[in-house]
């Protein structure tokens, strides 16, 4: 078995993608490099946003981001695999979260980032709350997302 | 000892980010954990009566019926919106 590189990283400050294409980027046996980028965006179910605080379970938020990472790579062949979340208060526009996957081929990588997506955003203890013209407000779990996870179970 | 730990607006509700439960026979259970902290006080009650309350145990999502020993650490909290 070679070895595998997973970054997952769970931090305040912002991450560079540039950077993060690189580290991963740099293997010849990989045809394919996908990468996910999550942004605050300035509205929500019809509210305006001005920013955003993410809260996380310190611990158990590492721990789930490793075991679907493991589930992703138990369903595809991939070799390089990061995942770095950002917490605390983000303005409009800034960057919340990367993915990036590769692979030999692209059907796993893109297959591989989405479903790392998918179940990071209804597994993973991290919390928004919002700010903007309704004051501060939690965010609702939505069902599009949980049903988007649930996809995967019936692939 | 229990670990109790809050997130999010179950935090914010209750005014509490962690407390130390004593280990019962009333507490062997992440049900029975929720139903000791409902008997607290009606702002207690009725955060821990939400049925989109979520628990987990020693860092795993759990069901209600799940044991919870002494020593163990529990989270209670809603469904999470990371991403």
């Amino acid at each position: 078995m070679t070895a595998m590189f997973d970054r997952v990283l769970v931090q305040t400050d912002d991450f560079s993608v540039p950077q993060e294409y690189a580290r991963i980027a740099d293997d010849n046996s990989d045809g394919a490099v996908v990468t996910f980028v999550g942004k605050v965006r300035d509205f929500n179910d019809g509210s305006v946003v001005t920013d955003l605080t993410l809260e996380h379970y310190p611990g158990m938020t590492e721990a789930v981001l490793q075991q679907i990472t493991a589930q992703a790579r138990e369903r595809w062949p991939l070799n390089k695999v990061t995942i770095i979340h950002r917490v605390g208060t983000m303005a409009l526009g800034e960057q919340i979260v990367f993915i990036g996957v590769t692979s030999a081929h692209r059907k796993a990588a893109f297959a591989a980032c989405e479903f790392l997506i998918d179940f990071l955003k209804t597994k993973a203890p991290f919390w928004k709350l919002e700010a903007g013209d309704q004051g501060k407000n939690w965010v609702e779990a939505k069902d599009a997302d949980e049903q988007a996870a649930q996809m995967w179970q019936q692939k | 000892m229990i670990n109790v730990l809050f997130f999010a607006q179950v935090r914010e509700l209750l005014g509490e980010g962690s407390i130390k439960v004593e280990a019962s026979d009333a507490t062997c259970t992440a049900e029975g954990l929720r139903a000791q902290l409902a008997a607290k006080d009606d702002k207690w009650a009725k955060v821990m009566a939400s049925d989109k309350l979520l628990v987990a145990v020693n860092q795993t999502i759990s069901s209600w019926d799940t044991p919870v020993e002494d020593g163990d650490e529990v989270a209670f909290f809603p469904p999470v919106t990371g991403g």
